[in-house]
């Protein structure tokens, strides 16, 4: 790709307004979205707010939305766009705008807080852990999670429903749910809180989560449905609940 | 008189700041032992340095090769380093990683395994046995996930997006921590008995580097400011392998598993030139041939290819490839995986490496070979610190993890900063919660002084038109680069030290539009004044160490010098002014030195 000189709309504006501000930008063979907006940064406006850190799709810092697709800005290359296309980069809509391209995510942080921790069985008998590499391929699925937060801010039960925010966890949570539930050594049981707080029932598994991945992990196919089949077996077997009134009239 | 109510204040006994894998453990471990403890970060949580670490982290667990155990580690640290490492920081790092690997399976971590169902284990450069415990090629972001989650559920308080600008003394010792909030740009305080350093390196001072933004040498320059030594700052590593091609990703991280792994590397002709780079000191455990070095890839009793020498080595040696005209079209050598490994293996093994140049430079690394050079990657000098405890010459700071000086020497193996941040994070968080509750009497913070901070830190706001930021960190990249990178001599670094003098006139002059609401051209010209005050020690340390020794190359002094492997460069500030000395390097016990000598 030559040289080529490019329009970018950056969305510019804080909790009470804003708009797109339009920019010309050189990009550069091998350019990525981050690469133009720390251009204009550098070169027109100091104080254009935007996170990142590594720069190498490792660290889902600099996620927005980029011609209406949940992106990161550090893996978007220039070259994916047509030479006369207009570029709009918009922050997530999903997250209340602190400024610019940065939003409050803090709804993540709380979230995480509220799931129950990692609560390890015994050590064998010789004090090692043993796992096998076949048992824990889906757990280190789950863990390439870099928390972007674009499947959150991609998910419509949120998206589209401020309110429902206090109810719904939403698909990061549920692949850290499903990555505890999951380890072969975890002890907890967390499926009280899946059915009740985390709201996984919200769900409509339309799969949006999965899309913007960055990390392709499968978080609807391999994660949501696997723990909304656990919820079903523990609360809605109609044979289990039949051998727990047995039991219970026994006793 | 500034009322105490003007700033957001806070109190806890033992303040962290940093929160990578060093700091979390800290803050991990002083919650533990049951004092009040706040982390602060300036990114938001897990998205520290640590997250991009590739390969691996070192620890002697023997899973691999029984015959491992501490004291090759040992051995290969302080080899690795030239010596010049704090023996007994290598000691104690070399007995404790595996403890430390094994705690963060404890806490859900999930390495890659064994057939036996054990933690596997990788080679890295420098490291005599298959030894780091690894996750494909995310392990830093596996680590720092997983003492994150530790850290949320031992409900330790996070402050994210919060800069501190000052360290506050009370006498000699410190009584808190003055800074901003990058959302709000309004100014915060903590007061607090004990403060642990977590903040890493430099690298960001370095046009080619693998450091992200928060690579400043903040954490440098504020103990240099309180009073605290540096020693050895002149030490940085050029991580071997970096991207050199597109230019916007040139630099970025590609891991030495990729060796560790079955990739070698070639020079334009397709020659392995690292067999005409092999030093003296390591001739005796480095394949010699090409045959030689092949075997060792199938049965690792044979000696080491030398494309895994120390990453020192490396660096130097594809740096003269490139200059004596050798080089790839864009100014790189090759790093050749698909020609040993099937596409398959490469997937698995480096799956972050494939996305990485199938994404970025359109390279598919299962069928061709990638373009790597030097990149500015790690200090291993910092600030100096006890080796037991980690307090520095300041009563109540102490340091962890790459801000800290004495573990690596004069070059860093690879694996052994992950090992380093867990096992030095803990000791870290343990001793400054010792020395909290052993503190009596009350924590003071002249609040008069907060004001002129304050002033300080606005500066950049009153100017009604002046030097743009970005501008001088770009001139300033561009000098480190030029002047005070791989090879060094008296003149350029000399000339460097003009340059810096230079932009610290231009920074008074600094000017950022807007308000103080996340504004990264205020925030910048704030961290230019860290990253000039590191430039600046590293420069003056690397003037006085007059020899080459790992992370270090004079060209004007090309030989190792015996007399400079007993001493530290230490630079502190005096009455504004940063001056260098050197100083004698603890003696090492006589059994230690055996094991350092023995060649099997």
């Amino acid at each position: 790709m030559a040289n080529r000189l490019v329009s970018v709309r950056v969305w510019r504006g804080d909790r009470t307004g804003g708009a797109f501000q339009e920019y010309r930008v050189l990009a550069e063979e091998g350019m990525v979205v981050l690469d133009v907006i720390h251009d204009i940064q550098r070169t027109r406006a100091n104080d254009l707010a935007v996170r990142w850190n590594c720069k190498a799709g490792k660290c889902g810092s600099c996620s927005a939305e980029i011609n209406g697709k949940p992106r990161l800005m550090c893996m978007t290359r220039m070259n994916l766009f047509k030479s006369d296309e207009l570029i709009t980069v918009a922050p997530m809509k999903t997250f209340p705008i602190i400024r610019d391209l940065v939003t409050d995510v803090s709804f993540n942080y709380e979230k995480a807080k509220a799931i129950p921790a990692f609560k390890p069985k015994p050590k064998e008998p010789d004090g090692t852990r043993r796992m096998y590499q076949e048992d824990i391929d889906r757990g280190q699925e789950f863990h390439k999670c870099i928390e972007c937060f674009l499947c959150q801010n991609v998910c419509h039960v949120i998206r589209d429903h401020e309110d429902n925010k206090k109810y719904f966890a939403g698909p990061r949570f549920f692949v850290r749910l499903a990555a505890l539930e999951m380890h072969p050594l975890d002890n907890n049981d967390r499926r009280a809180l899946m059915k009740e707080k985390a709201g996984l029932g919200f769900c409509n598994i339309t799969k949006c989560c999965t899309e913007v991945c960055p990390e392709q992990i499968h978080i609807t196919d391999n994660a949501i449905t696997p723990l909304k089949e656990r919820l079903v077996d523990a609360y809605y077997d109609p044979l289990a609940r039949l051998f727990k009134r047995v039991r219970l009239f026994l006793s | 008189m500034a009322s105490p109510e003007k700033y957001e204040s806070h109190e806890y006994d033992v303040l962290v700041i940093g929160a990578g894998g060093a700091g979390l453990r800290a803050a991990i471990e002083a919650s533990a032992q049951g004092v009040k403890t706040a982390l602060v970060c300036k990114s938001l949580l897990g998205k520290a340095h640590t997250v991009m670490a590739e390969g691996g982290i070192a620890a002697a667990l023997g899973n691999v090769y029984p015959e491992d155990n501490w004291k090759v580690h040992f051995r290969d640290t302080m080899r690795g380093g030239k010596l010049l490492n704090n023996w007994r920081m290598a000691q104690i790092h070399a007995q404790e990683a595996p403890d430390r690997v094994r705690e963060l399976e404890d806490w859900g971590a999930l390495f890659d395994r064994t057939k036996d169902g054990l933690i596997l284990q990788r080679d890295f450069g420098g490291h005599r046995y298959a030894r780091l415990a690894h996750v494909g090629d995310r392990t830093g972001l596996e680590m720092i996930r997983t003492l994150q989650q530790h850290a949320v559920h031992k409900g330790i308080d996070v402050y994210m997006e919060c800069s501190i600008e000052r360290l506050l003394k009370d006498g000699e010792k410190i009584c808190g921590a003055f800074g901003y909030w990058r959302e709000s740009g309004k100014f915060v305080l903590f007061k607090c008995k004990a403060v642990v350093l977590a903040t890493g390196g430099g690298g960001r001072a370095w046009k080619i580097t693998s450091n992200s933004w928060e690579y400043n040498g903040n954490g440098i320059t504020l103990a240099l400011d309180a009073g605290g030594d540096l020693s050895d700052i002149e030490m940085v590593q050029f991580h071997p392998t970096g991207m050199v091609w597109p230019p916007s990703v040139r630099g970025i991280l590609v891991t030495e598993g990729v060796r560790g792994d079955g990739g070698t590397l070639k020079n334009s002709p397709g020659e392995r030139f690292m067999f005409n780079y092999i030093p003296e000191f390591f001739k005796a455990e480095t394949a010699e041939t090409e045959q030689e070095a092949d075997a060792w890839y199938e049965d690792k009793k044979n000696r080491r290819t030398p494309d895994l020498l120390p990453r020192d080595e490396v660096a130097r040696a594809i740096n003269a490839e490139v200059k004596a005209g050798r080089g790839t079209p864009h100014g790189g050598v090759y790093l050749d995986i698909a020609s040993r490994r099937p596409a398959e293996y490469i997937k698995r093994r480096l799956p972050s490496m494939y996305h990485q140049f199938k994404e970025l430079a359109d390279v598919d690394i299962t069928r061709e070979p990638m373009e790597v050079g030097p990149t500015c990657h790690y200090f291993m000098g910092g600030v100096r610190v006890v080796a037991d405890t980690t307090a520095t010459t300041i009563p109540g700071l102490f340091a962890a993890g790459e801000v800290a000086a004495g573990l690596h020497g004069a070059n860093r193996l690879g694996g052994n900063s992950l090992s380093d941040l867990v096992v030095f994070g803990r000791r870290a968080g343990l001793y400054a919660a010792e020395y909290a509750k052993a503190f009596r009497g009350a924590v003071t913070v002249d609040v008069g002084q907060l004001e002129f901070i304050e002033r300080q830190l606005l500066a950049p706001f009153t100017t009604h038109s002046g030097e743009n930021p970005f501008a001088i960190h770009a001139d300033l990249q561009e000098c480190m680069h030029n002047l005070v990178g791989i090879i060094r001599t008296e003149a350029e670094l000399k000339e460097a030290l003009d340059k810096i003098a230079k932009f610290k006139q231009r920074l008074q002059k600094v000017h950022v539009g807007g308000n103080r609401q996340y504004n990264p051209g205020w925030h910048m010209a704030l961290d230019l004044y860290s990253m000039l005050t590191v430039s600046e020690a590293v420069t003056l340390a690397a003037i006085e160490r007059k020899e080459s020794r790992g992370g270090h190359t004079r060209d004007d002094y090309p030989k190792t010098d015996p007399k400079f492997g007993k001493v530290n460069i230490v630079v502190r500030k005096q009455h504004g002014q940063l001056s260098v000395a050197q100083e004698a390097l603890p003696d090492i016990p006589e059994d230690l030195k055996k094991i350092i000598e023995d060649q099997q």
